[in-house]
């Protein structure tokens, strides 16, 4: 999908003088160029697109501050004070400017600087998804490798009917019904939400972790387990699957040493892309957990406006969904 | 008893059709066994079968593969694993895709030994050694994508023979070559098995191919060894109908034949089967072929033959064409070609290509693989941009790029891709494919549109049916005629054929090849393009050598085959094959 943003520096004989100079730079600096280059374009796009989108929100921020009964001349002081008179690309151009510098501006709500206030809560929301991730991909990778070798037994019929039922539901139904089984109607093994104390990483509150980790883990056990088994049933119906066969080698060797490294080929692009689904997905499972990550902080910061906040955390998690897209581009081409 | 024995077997599918129906044969060692058939005759599957093996949906279900005394097809487990590299080794059709694309070639050649670790590496040097390849250790490490096709071949021998076994069995190893790597390899296996008192079985639908290497030849057709005896009689004095139909579409480098098709399609699987497999497409059919079980007969001279035939089936004489080239001293060029040049961003394929091809005639543009050729079509069509130089059509200049011409241009020249089971779209229906062109380039429109693809489908003999079927449905054969006929809808001047019987078995090129014979005579003018010299010889009026992207030699065909002027001309003239019995000798 990143394709779409491709800078021109890719385009073929777009400048006269691109060839000489990549064949003294050799190809690897070429690549590197323009990858950077096309990150940079990249970006900027997305910056503009979170600022100006965010700044159509509707509402008027200093109204939102000072309250219905505040005067216009008290407004007009604050905007000022905001720089929210300024032209809005004159505004761009300073949130810009300060992001480039690691400063996203102060929350409006408490005046607290938005890196901050936004660390604690991003370490947070990683260590889930990286926990969920680091259950994902073993799982979903033995998962569709027992489907796939034993095609058409009951375990792969059950695995291809649930991963129908589950890849079909959105997470927050996961995540509920997880409660529900886990946490209420029907045990009370876990807890149903998810505190942790500010100061503390997730980590040294496993239990909170365990719902949140394990909601985001099924979608996306059920959707890469699901690739993977295709991608190795397309590996083992292939000619040097079946030469290998021929040759007379083990079935052991046939998986591990001929199939899988061809099916993983195949699989690991789009496992980059689960990654940035489940960055996605955070955003969605924090707040069904009122687990306090970015996610639980966009939504607040989306009920009380709070500008600087969500332009940074939506910058963010593009930021982290164009670093995997490309990621997954990058193992495609291999 | 002979090394290798095969009894009675039978590989069939699921309702009971047999691929492979009563097979018998016997190998000495050291002794080379061509199997000749058409596609779906079960050449393949017998092959595979040699190996106690059979794809998804067939089943081995009778006989005995007996090699060296024991038979391959009770063996399962461990010892069936051995006796797969150690006894019976297999060397696929296709190596770029029977490779592994994620192994080193050291790991894929020294995984099928047995010996330990330590003690592979001079085996596996001494299997390249002996195939002609490189044993450096940086050769070793490459994996397949890295090397030539003809490499691949010869990697994919080395892995068959490091082992040392017995018999080896291969199937149509030559196809995807060019002729000079093709005779290489060929000479290769030859000498392999000579030297190793190997035995092997060749599978080829190229009888050429098979006579050239083969010790004794079986003629394979629905399932059944339709004849099997030595090389020189089946090559010369075939017995079988279908022995002789084969032949009789062997073209030759020697004299301009014209080329027999064998009329209708191959035989379908059936579960149940009355009578010759061959009797429905039999010129020589009686009545009692339909109905009696056909048995095999065995000849004084060891020959054994499915036919109730008793003498050799009369060979129809071969029809030598008249060479007179219709565009002799015209002063027009229907397919002007000046100092065109073109290629792939640093890298220029073609050079300075001057060529011109008069009204009614067939100009061959010959060369091996990487020679350009294709390129050069692909720049005539429009579907590659030029650098330099010029195109016209009877004096009509032609834009570099398709976009860039009118209408009518795009259907003075039309082209006829190398592939037809590629080049027609599997989801529209053979008369939306043909009508496509008509529409798009504007040559017709409303009812008219079907009356076109009518007389387009009759002009290339096939069934007015025909256009409602999907291009799945159609044999090889079908299809490209199907193809051919999208490029005549257009009423087109000049036909560009890009290799176009070059994916066909023997059989079906020749009835491809006595088409366009014929709308040759019907006054078109083609520019063909190929590497096999013999199809030039049936086909063509002039032929231009093309090597690395520059003219090397251009001349009559007559004269450029009697006598070769350019060392590259003579090399490929002296790697093609012939059929003894096509040059008449």
């Amino acid at each position: 999908m990143t394709e779409l943003t491709l800078a021109p520096v890719d385009a073929p004989g777009a400048e006269p003088g691109a060839d000489a100079r990549g064949k003294r730079l050799g190809p690897w600096a070429r690549r590197l160029g323009s990858l950077v280059a096309q990150a940079v374009v990249t970006l900027l796009l997305v910056s503009a697109l979170v600022f100006f989108a965010t700044q159509a929100l509707p509402g008027d921020v200093a109204r939102l501050i000072l309250g219905k009964t505040a005067t216009p001349e008290r407004l007009a002081v604050l905007r000022e004070q905001l720089g929210l008179d300024r032209p809005v690309l004159v505004q761009y151009w300073d949130w810009l400017s300060g992001v480039l510098r690691g400063d996203f501006g102060e929350s409006l709500a408490n005046h607290e600087p938005v890196t901050s206030l936004i660390g604690e809560r991003l370490v947070n929301s990683l260590s889930l998804a990286l926990a969920a991730m680091v259950i994902i991909i073993p799982v979903s990778l033995l998962v569709g490798v027992v489907a796939a070798t034993h095609r058409d037994s009951w375990f792969d019929k059950a695995f291809l009917g649930l991963s129908m039922v589950i890849n079909a539901l959105p997470d927050f139904i996961i995540g509920t019904l997880l409660i529900a089984l886990f946490a209420t109607n029907v045990t009370h093994l876990l807890p149903p939400v998810s505190i942790i104390p500010v100061g503390d990483t997730p980590w040294q509150h496993l239990t909170a972790m365990i719902l949140p980790v394990a909601t985001l883990a099924t979608s996306g056990v059920f959707y890469l387990g699901r690739l993977v088994r295709a991608s190795f049933i397309d590996v083992t119906n292939s000619e040097y699957v079946e030469m290998a066969t021929l040759k007379g080698l083990s079935r052991r060797v046939i998986t591990y040493r001929h199939a899988l490294p061809n099916a993983l080929a195949a699989a690991i692009p789009a496992a980059s892309l689960v990654a940035a689904f489940t960055i996605g997905g955070v955003v969605v499972v924090e707040y069904v957990f009122n687990y306090p990550g970015i996610g639980m902080l966009l939504v607040e910061s989306l009920g009380n406006q709070n500008l600087p906040v969500i332009q940074a955390l939506v910058l963010i998690v593009a930021v982290s969904y164009f670093f995997f897209n490309r990621l997954a581009d990058a193992f495609e081409r291999r | 008893m002979a090394y290798v024995e095969v009894k009675h077997l039978s590989v069939a599918i699921g309702d009971g059709s047999l691929i492979v129906d009563d097979v018998s044969l016997e190998l000495e060692a050291g002794q080379v066994l061509g199997v000749v058939g058409e596609s779906g005759s079960g050449k393949s599957t017998l092959a595979l079968a040699m190996l106690a093996y059979a794809r998804r949906g067939a089943q081995i279900t009778g006989g005995q593969v007996l090699v060296g005394g024991i038979d391959m097809l009770q063996l399962t487990g461990r010892p069936l694993r051995l006796a797969r590299n150690g006894t019976v080794a297999y060397v696929p059709q296709d190596p770029a895709t029977a490779l592994n694309p994620k192994l080193s070639i050291k790991r894929q050649i020294s995984e099928v030994l047995t010996e330990p670790l330590s003690q592979r590496p001079p085996i596996v040097a001494a299997a390249l050694a002996s195939v002609g390849l490189p044993t450096k250790p940086e050769f070793l490490r490459r994996r397949p994508g890295a090397l030539s096709g003809g490499q691949q071949q010869r990697v994919a021998l080395a892995m068959a023979i490091a082992p040392g076994p017995g018999l080896l069995v291969l199937d149509e190893p030559t196809t995807g070559l060019d002729v000079t790597t093709q005779a290489r390899v060929l000479e290769l296996v030859a000498k392999l098995c000579r030297e190793r008192q190997m035995a092997a079985i060749y599978i080829s639908h190229d009888l050429a191919v098979v006579a050239d290497v083969a010790d004794k030849i079986a003629v394979m057709y629905g399932g059944q060894f339709v004849e099997i005896g030595t090389a020189e009689q089946v090559t010369t004095a075939p017995r079988h109908p279908y022995s002789r139909a084969l032949i009789d579409a062997v073209p030759s480098v020697r004299r301009r034949l014209r080329l027999g098709a064998i009329p209708g399609r191959a035989a379908g699987l059936m579960p149940q089967r009355q009578g010759c497999v061959f009797y429905e497409r039999c010129t020589l059919a009686q009545e009692r072929c339909g109905v009696d079980d056909i048995g095999v007969q065995l000849m004084p001279d060891g020959a054994q033959v499915r036919c109730v035939l008793t003498s050799e089936p009369p060979a129809a004489p071969r029809v030598i064409v008249d060479e007179a080239d219709p565009a002799a001293g015209a002063s027009e060029s229907a397919l002007l070609v000046k100092n065109l040049a073109a290629g792939y961003s640093h890298h220029r394929v073609l050079h300075d290509v001057s060529l011109t091809v008069g009204p009614g005639e067939c100009v061959a543009l010959v060369g091996e693989s990487g020679s350009g050729k294709t390129t050069l079509a692909r720049c005539l069509i429009g579907l590659h941009p030029r650098q330099a130089g010029e195109v016209l059509v009877f004096g009509d200049e032609l834009a570099p790029l398709a976009r860039q011409r009118t209408a009518e241009q795009r259907r003075d020249i039309q082209y006829i891709f190398q592939n037809p089971y590629a080049s027609l779209n599997p989801r529209r229906t053979v008369g939306d494919s043909i009508a496509v062109a008509v529409k798009f380039l504007g040559g017709a429109s409303g009812p008219a549109v079907q009356a076109e693809v009518a007389a387009a489908l009759e002009r290339v003999e096939l069934p007015a049916a025909l256009a409602q079927r999907y291009p799945a449905e159609l044999s090889g054969g079908q299809r490209q005629r199907a193809a051919i006929a999208r490029a005549l809808v257009c009423h087109p001047k000049v036909l560009l054929c890009d290799e176009v019987t070059s994916a066909l078995d023997v059989s079906v090129q020749a009835s491809v090849i006595e088409l366009l014979r014929g709308l040759l005579e019907e006054g078109l003018s083609m520019l063909f393009v190929t590497h096999n010299l013999a199809v030039v010889r049936s086909i063509a009026h002039r032929a231009t050598v093309l090597e690395k992207g520059r003219i090397v030699e251009s001349a009559p065909v007559e004269r450029l085959f009697a006598a070769p002027e350019h060392p590259y001309t003579q090399e490929l003239l002296a790697n093609t094959l012939e059929l003894a019995a096509a040059a008449g000798q």
